[in-house]
């Protein structure tokens, strides 16, 4: 075998690895992981969808219950695939295990793709979680499967890559949960999740235009639903745009050694 | 080749501190090597260089002729580390952290379980392979580290003070288990501050202080360096007057108990002949302090190289 191919299949070895170990990780402590969110989104079903919704009437010609099922799911894969890279490597970060990797050979690329498709992984289970919730609670027709799942995916990519990046900087497990609260939280709810932007004043419509989760909601709305107050296409243009610009710092962050290496 | 080949190496830490200041240091192939330094000399600081756990400042590293800013994969691969601090997650079980360290370094699961099972068994440690980590004693799990960084069988094993708090039964079956690794053409290099450990294991040695080199030596050539011994003797009955012996200073340090430094020029058997033509029985004898030690604080002091460097 050459020399090249040998790398490779390391690199996939190390890459199944760290995936491994993020699932097994979350799967160990699901009651502080995965049920918190399905918790949540059932009590946001019934208060919002059931006993206030019923009162709200249509939102986008959809019942309201069914206008705020695609928000809830990506609201759940945002703080889940967050929460679990910031937690994860701030964890390694504190207990110093994660010198078990920078000692081995793997290269920056793959130690942040793992550690991200480990926080997709759990945004992933909690989305799907939070559908079959919804489905208890509403018929849903699926407007296009792809778009959903493509959202969901890039979404949980972008939003591991920030968990990733709060944990390079934390110093303490006070400064994760910061931007969960004062930033993630804001973002989402401004996010369009409950109500459609058409309902804003222009200004504020204009603000909302810069949130990133808007986009997403959208969508992932349109993935479900089939309507969008913007265009699909913007939506997955602007994720991957900040896909790609949050990998791009996180690499540069561990080819430093930012907060791991002294 | 040499194992290790360090170049002008320095670290100065942010905030300013220069822990390193210029090492230049080689390590043979197959050696078993001991750096020795006092607290904060930086032998951590070098090793977690080298391991590619702390940034250099400035200089160079070569592993088994690779370098460390060229090729770090290849000079990764080489290196298995014992740290000399705990860096597990207490809460995965034995068996998984040594798994997951085969799969860091691309193991396939199939040859990694195979592997950690050998190292466990050898460290002693396969009946506790479904425990958490945090239920192992310090002892359990400084062998753990070990059997972690042999996992990719490294050409060079680098422990920072391995035995560390490790009982005397432990202790002699890990030097026993170095040696054999040694043997088996594992190079080796530790830092300890027990110096029985260094003289009883390694061939070589480099002292470092304040991030210098101060020494770099063969354990031999290092000990030819004593031109004094103290022998503690342990006499038969009382001895009421000290005889004058030439060549030997005594003194007492009870009545049964005389102390005696010799200059290396004399032999014991010169020290018996005298001691016997004066009528004093001696039942045991041990060295005063351990040799190295003493030679070791009179190099960190710097005395010997004020003695005009008596080599
Ligand atoms: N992260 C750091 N930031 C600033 N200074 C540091 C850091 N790590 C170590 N130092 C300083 O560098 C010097 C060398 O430390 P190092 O840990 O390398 O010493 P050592 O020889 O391993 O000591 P010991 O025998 O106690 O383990 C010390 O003065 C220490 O305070
Ligand atoms: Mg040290």
């Amino acid at each position: 075998m050459s020399a090249g191919r040998h790398r490779w299949i390391r690199y996939w070895v190390t890459f199944q690895t760290i995936l491994t170990k993020e699932i097994l990780r979350f799967s160990r402590i699901w009651v502080q992981t995965v049920l918190p969110s399905v918790i949540t989104t059932t009590l946001y079903f019934v208060i919002f969808g059931r006993l206030i919704g019923d009162r709200i009437g249509t939102m986008d010609g959809f019942a309201y219950l069914d206008f705020i099922v695609p928000g809830l799911v990506l609201m759940g894969v945002i703080t889940n695939s967050y929460a679990n890279v910031v937690s994860s490597f701030y964890s390694s970060k504190f207990s110093r295990y994660i010198e078990e990797l920078l000692v081995s050979p793997a290269p920056d690329w793959v130690i942040l793709a793992g550690y991200v498709s480990g926080g997709v992984a759990r945004g992933l289970v909690v989305g799907a979680a939070v559908i079959s919730v919804a489905l208890v609670f509403t018929d849903l027709h699926v407007h296009s499967l792809g778009i959903m799942f493509l959202i969901c995916l890039m979404t949980a990519t972008l939003f591991s890559l920030g968990g990733f990046i709060n944990a390079v900087y934390a110093n303490s497990f006070d400064d994760i949960s910061i931007v969960p609260t004062f930033v993630l939280t804001p973002l989402t709810y401004l996010g369009g999740v409950f109500y459609s932007i058409e309902l804003l004043p222009d200004f504020w419509q204009g603000v909302s235009m810069v949130n990133p989760v808007l986009y997403m909601v959208n969508a992932f709305r349109y993935g479900l639903l089939g309507v969008s107050d913007i265009p699909i296409g913007a939506a997955f243009g602007m994720i991957l745009v900040f896909i790609v610009v949050l990998a791009a710092y996180s690499l540069r962050l561990l080819r430093r050694g930012v907060g791991v290496k002294s | 080749m040499s194992a290790l080949d360090v170049q002008q190496l320095t670290k100065t830490y942010k905030g300013g501190f220069q822990a390193l200041k210029g090492i230049d240091l080689e390590v043979e192939e197959g050696d078993f090597f001991a750096l020795l330094g006092p607290n904060g000399a930086g032998k951590s600081t070098f090793i977690g260089i080298i391991s590619s756990l702390v940034n250099k400042t400035s200089g160079r590293v070569r592993v088994f002729g690779h370098d460390l800013d060229a090729n770090p994969e290849a000079v990764k691969s080489c290196i298995g580390l014992v740290p000399q601090e705990f860096n597990f997650n207490l809460f995965l079980p034995v068996f998984e952290v040594v798994l997951n360290q085969a799969g860091y370094y691309g193991i396939p699961r199939q040859e990694a379980r195979v592997r950690a099972e050998r190292y466990l068994r050898q460290l002693d440690l396969w009946d506790r392979r479904d425990q958490e980590m945090r239920k192992l004693s310090g002892g359990m799990k400084r062998r753990l580290m070990i059997a972690r960084a042999l996992v990719h069988q490294p050409r060079l094993l680098i422990l920072d003070e391995p035995t560390a708090g490790v009982d005397i039964e432990i202790r002699r079956s890990m030097w026993s288990f170095l040696r054999d690794l040694n043997a088996e053409g594992t190079t080796i290099i530790l830092t300890t501050h027990y110096l029985e450990e260094a003289e009883s294991l390694c061939r070589n040695i480099a002292i470092i202080n304040h991030g210098r080199i101060a020494e770099r030596t063969s354990i031999a050539a290092l000990l030819n360096k004593l031109h004094t011994e103290t022998f503690v003797l342990n006499l038969k009955g009382r001895v009421s007057e000290l005889p004058e012996l030439g060549g030997f200073v005594l003194q007492y340090l009870d009545d049964c108990t005389l102390e005696v430094e010799m200059n290396r020029d004399h032999t014991i058997n010169g020290l018996f002949d005298a001691l016997s033509r004066n009528g004093i029985e001696v039942i045991s004898l041990r060295n005063k302090q351990n040799r190295l030690e003493r030679l070791f604080l009179e190099m960190v002091d710097g005395r010997l190289v004020a003695e005009g460097g008596q080599a």
